[in-house]
């Protein structure tokens, strides 16, 4: 019970509004009760109303807004890319985004993969009850 | 003064452009006191310093435009040259036929009506996806435009049965799927291909035209089609999608 993720300086989080939706960014000050100072490698520094940010699980060792090249390798020594991108979340969103530029050829082969994953488990399933019954 | 300037300066551009008329015909006549031809393209020498007024006079312009070394040249006076012989007039037939009432003629429309500008999306090799007709839902190979602005397309027939097809463009989406045409020859196929078998007024022998037609058109269309066929598109989608999966 309680809250498990902590708006902490070093918390990477996802924005999920606005112009920079989808970026993972990490919390590198609180400017008030509302907002944070977010900064990211590939962004200017801002500040950005928590209510635009989901808190992810992963937190990085940084002091007080850092310069960018700190931060930059504080993330690299926490992995933050890979840890995310392993994470069940991060791939479910890696998945999505995938799924969005998929082109018309692209379905087609997908449609076809199923179709065949489909006849293979059906053929498992198949000599399953052949087992089951005899 | 006795004239307003607009009417001298008027007076003045009439004449000077008749005078450099006169100077083009002269060169052109090939007389003994003509000029050389003018290598250089015709400019004024008078500068408009407002529409209808030159900067220089008349009196100047005179000086400038050497009409004074003319007259010298020729003795004190213009060169005059007699108008070139008018070859004999052809001698003009009275119609045959004056038509009974006014009828208004159409004004002459000679437009030319140009290819529909093709999407930048469909080039040749383009999947594109039939939206109406017969084969609604297909995905099918672009070959190229025609001159009617159709597009010509085909499945490949033994892929999906689509046969050699011309297409609107707008009853098509373009897929960013290309697939590689350059060995396919489609110079045989235009619109005149696709044109209905003329019907033939001759009623008995109608019958008879009309299959050999059609059979002229299968013969020709099952070889190339067999050559676009094997020569690249089939070649090519199958090998695009046994890479793929």
């Amino acid at each position: 019970m309680g809250f498990k993720r902590y708006v902490e300086i070093g918390r990477v989080a996802l924005i999920n509004y606005g112009k920079d939706y989808g970026k993972l960014v990490v919390i590198v000050d609180v400017v008030d009760q509302n907002r944070a100072l977010v900064d990211s490698p590939d962004m200017v520094r801002s500040q950005i109303n928590f209510k635009r940010l989901t808190l992810t699980d992963i937190k990085i060792e940084i002091n007080r807004t850092p310069k960018k090249k700190t931060l930059i390798e504080a993330m690299e020594k926490a992995d933050v890319k890979g840890k995310w991108e392993n994470s069940s979340w991060g791939r479910k969103l890696i998945v999505k985004q995938r799924r969005a530029a998929l082109t018309d050829f692209d379905r087609f082969k997908l449609m076809l993969a199923k179709i065949k994953r489909g006849g293979l488990i059906r053929q498992e399933l198949a000599k399953l009850k052949k087992e089951t019954a005899a | 003064f006795p004239f307003p300037l607009t009417y001298i300066a008027r007076l003045l551009r009439i004449h000077i452009s008749e005078r450099k008329r006169e100077e083009e015909a002269e060169s052109n006549q090939n007389s003994f006191a003509a000029m050389a031809p003018r290598k250089t393209p015709v400019v004024s020498r008078n500068p408009q310093l407002i529409r209808g007024v030159g900067k220089y006079s008349r009196s100047k312009m005179y000086h400038k435009r050497g009409l004074w070394a003319i007259k010298a040249k020729n003795g004190g006076v213009f060169p005059k040259h007699d108008p070139k012989p008018k070859a004999a007039a052809t001698p003009v037939k009275p119609s045959k036929f004056y038509p009974a009432d006014d009828i208004k003629m159409p004004l002459p429309n000679k437009r030319k009506a140009k290819p529909t500008k093709l999407r930048a999306s469909i080039t040749p090799g383009t999947v594109l996806i039939l939206l109406a007709g017969r084969f609604k839902g297909k995905r099918v190979v672009f070959l190229k435009q025609l001159t009617s602005g159709l597009l010509l397309v085909t499945g490949p027939f033994k892929v999906n049965g689509v046969p050699l097809r011309r297409v609107n463009q707008a009853y098509v989406i373009g897929t960013s799927t290309k697939v590689d045409i350059s060995g396919t020859n489609v110079d045989k196929f235009d619109d005149k291909y696709f044109a209905k078998a003329a019907e033939k007024k001759n009623k008995k022998g109608e019958g008879e035209f009309f299959e050999a037609d059609k059979e002229r058109r299968r013969a020709s269309c099952h070889k190339t089609r067999r050559m676009t066929r094997r020569l690249s598109m089939q070649h090519c989608l199958n090998r695009l999608r046994q890479c793929q999966i």
